[in-house]
């Protein structure tokens, strides 16, 4: 696929007649990574819905590699975007092998079973996100950190080149949110996947990221390279709490001041 | 996940459990017929008995079957639908609608057909309603779905009562006997088994996009379901499971809730294997189930819903008390 991972053009997303979003122009090329930062209710899980196709925009277009959510089956959006959601909930249980397996899904045709091929790759993606070995657990014997890893796992079995993530690091220590954030940065640089990510921590967005999208909640947002964006003076409007900005090498830290 | 071949040795286990429930439902009665004596039977010949079993027992055996398995198909498909493990055929008021038609029939003295008529109408009726009603603002939600249905089942539990009390007095005993659901009353068993295995067909090339669904709607819409259009099928299809039954038999308790949950505590929940499973358990458990109701204090019949009761609670909480760690 030539064409851009993830296009959006005049992108409007309202959300009970709040406005999140108008005319929002995005690009993502395959490699790049983009953070979307802004305060609670602002609309960011709302936007990545959307640009998941799970939801309409209320004006403008989205273009997953070339063709619309229109044109597209849902197993064909689903083998070229995966969606990490802030809520798993499975009232009838099942185990954490059979959970991660389901991101295989829309690769398998109606009838098929899943291969051991499957579940070797299910297997991998629970070890790279560090839950080996916990295969036949039941979910619900899971801790908030696990399953968040769980859902991670689901996502990677997915293997789409598109990774549209809502809170990735909720619910994870410090160990694991670095390990998280590296994984995705590998995949973007390895294997040219996409990533867009919602964040709660603009030091982490401007280490892991190369573009920042600041929500401010009234329909404005100010997207650019997250040199320029993520700022101590943009990010002290944007979470209205004045911040200072500490200079580490190429690294930036935000403290509250 | 069931590997294949781990599916299909439950699913064997349960076709032997079907056939010697099957036998059962044969072979037991007031009048004792021999094994030997049911096979010649079956292949036409006339032996003493063989119409006994030909025209009674036959007939009924098989419509407990299918509509053992209808329910508890349609009870596996409602609890993926509202996602919710409580959900049961009846709760979105297909049986209630099905019984206010009926009872309507009985009370104006209508004949089999027309009682059969009118309850299949009513199950529409109610189906329509909570989809109409439930749809309405685009939302479609599975708790408006469930609230809806409730409230409707509501309405035609009242409508039922109702009738109850105006009926004249010869009529009522009928009455309640098509309410606590009676296996005698099929006229025939050909409809609810075509019906299920038109129903279990239809179900199986979805299960794997069910197991999503069960996971939640969002979920299953990113890894590729198209949901909306499932959800649809899955609704027409455990609604009119749920009708072909409570035409044939009546609403019977109990198969519809708990059959998945039994079949789901030893097979895990994919639905590839839970519902074809669910289909056969609830079968083979409903033709015991009648059989001893038509047996056990003979010639007195007793409503077989407190049978498959009586025979499902301890069976559950066995495997529930194993299960639990």
């Amino acid at each position: 696929m030539s064409a851009p991972l993830l296009t959006t053009k005049g992108l409007a997303v309202e959300i009970g007649g709040h406005c999140v979003t108008r005319g929002l122009d995005l690009r993502i090329e395959a490699g790049r990574r983009l953070a979307i930062l802004g305060r609670n209710g602002a609309g960011k899980s709302t936007l990545l819905a959307t640009l998941a196709g799970l939801r309409a925009p209320s004006a403008g277009s989205i273009e997953l590699g070339g063709a619309a959510y229109a044109a597209l089956s849902a197993r064909e959006a689903a083998l070229r975007r995966a969606w990490l959601g802030q809520v798993q909930a499975d009232p009838f249980g099942s185990t954490v092998l059979e959970t991660a397996l389901t991101g295989r899904h829309p690769h398998l045709g109606r009838w098929d079973w899943e291969t051991s091929r499957d579940a070797e790759l299910a297997r991998n993606a629970l070890a790279a996100v560090g839950l080996a070995g916990l295969e036949q657990r039941q979910i619900h014997t899971l801790s908030g950190g696990e399953r968040q890893r769980l859902a991670i796992a689901t996502l990677l079995a997915q293997a789409a080149p598109l990774y549209l993530l809502d809170e990735p690091l909720a619910h994870l220590d410090l160990n694991h949110q670095m390990a998280v954030l590296d994984l995705f940065s590998g995949a973007a640089r390895d294997s040219g996947a996409g990533v867009v990510m919602v964040l709660h921590d603009p030091a982490l967005a401007h280490r892991f990221c190369d573009q920042a999208l600041l929500i401010d909640g009234d329909g404005r947002c100010e997207l650019g390279a997250v040199d320029t964006i993520l700022t101590a003076e943009k990010l002290s409007a944007l979470y209205g709490y004045p911040l200072r900005q500490f200079a580490d090498g190429n690294r930036r830290s935000f403290v509250p001041s | 996940m069931p590997t294949r071949r781990r599916a299909l040795m439950i699913l064997g286990t349960l076709v032997l459990l079907g056939l010697a429930s099957f036998w059962a439902a044969l072979t037991v009665g007031s009048i004792p017929v021999t094994t030997r004596d049911i096979f010649t039977a079956l292949l036409g010949q006339d032996v003493p008995g063989a119409d006994i079993v030909r025209q009674l027992r036959l007939p009924r055996a098989l419509a407990g079957f299918a509509c053992g398995g209808l329910l508890a198909l349609a009870g596996a498909l409602m609890q993926v639908l509202l996602r919710n493990p409580l959900a049961d055929p009846y709760i979105l008021g297909i049986s209630g609608g099905a019984g206010a038609g009926a009872l309507f029939a009985i009370m104006v003295g209508l004949p089999t057909l027309g009682i059969d008529g009118l309850a299949f109408a009513g199950a529409l009726g109610a189906m329509l309603l909570v989809f109409g009603l439930a749809h309405g603002d685009g939302s479609w939600t599975q708790t408006r779905l469930l609230l809806t249905g409730v409230i409707v089942a509501a309405g035609c539990g009242a409508l039922i009562s109702l009738m109850l009390a105006i009926a004249p007095e010869d009529r009522l005993r009928g009455m309640l006997f098509w309410l606590s659901g009676d296996l005698g009353q099929a006229a025939s068993a050909w409809p609810p088994l075509i019906a299920l295995v038109i129903a279990l067909a239809l179900a199986m090339p979805f299960a794997r996009e069910l197991n999503l669904l069960a996971r939640g709607l969002l979920q299953a819409q990113a890894l590729g379901v198209a949901v909306d259009r499932l959800r649809y099928a899955i609704f027409l299809l455990a609604s009119l499971a749920t009708a072909a039954s409570v035409t044939t038999a009546g609403s019977i308790g109990f198969i519809g809730l708990v059959v998945p949950h039994l079949v789901r505590l030893v097979t895990g929940n994919d639905q590839r294997l839970l519902l074809p499973a669910s289909a056969l358990a609830g079968g083979a458990l409903l033709m015991l189930a009648d059989t001893l109701a038509r047996s056990l204090i003979a010639p007195q019949q007793l409503p077989v819903g407190v049978l498959t009761a009586l025979i499902g609670v301890p069976v559950f909480l066995f495997l529930l008390s194993r299960q639990a760690k």
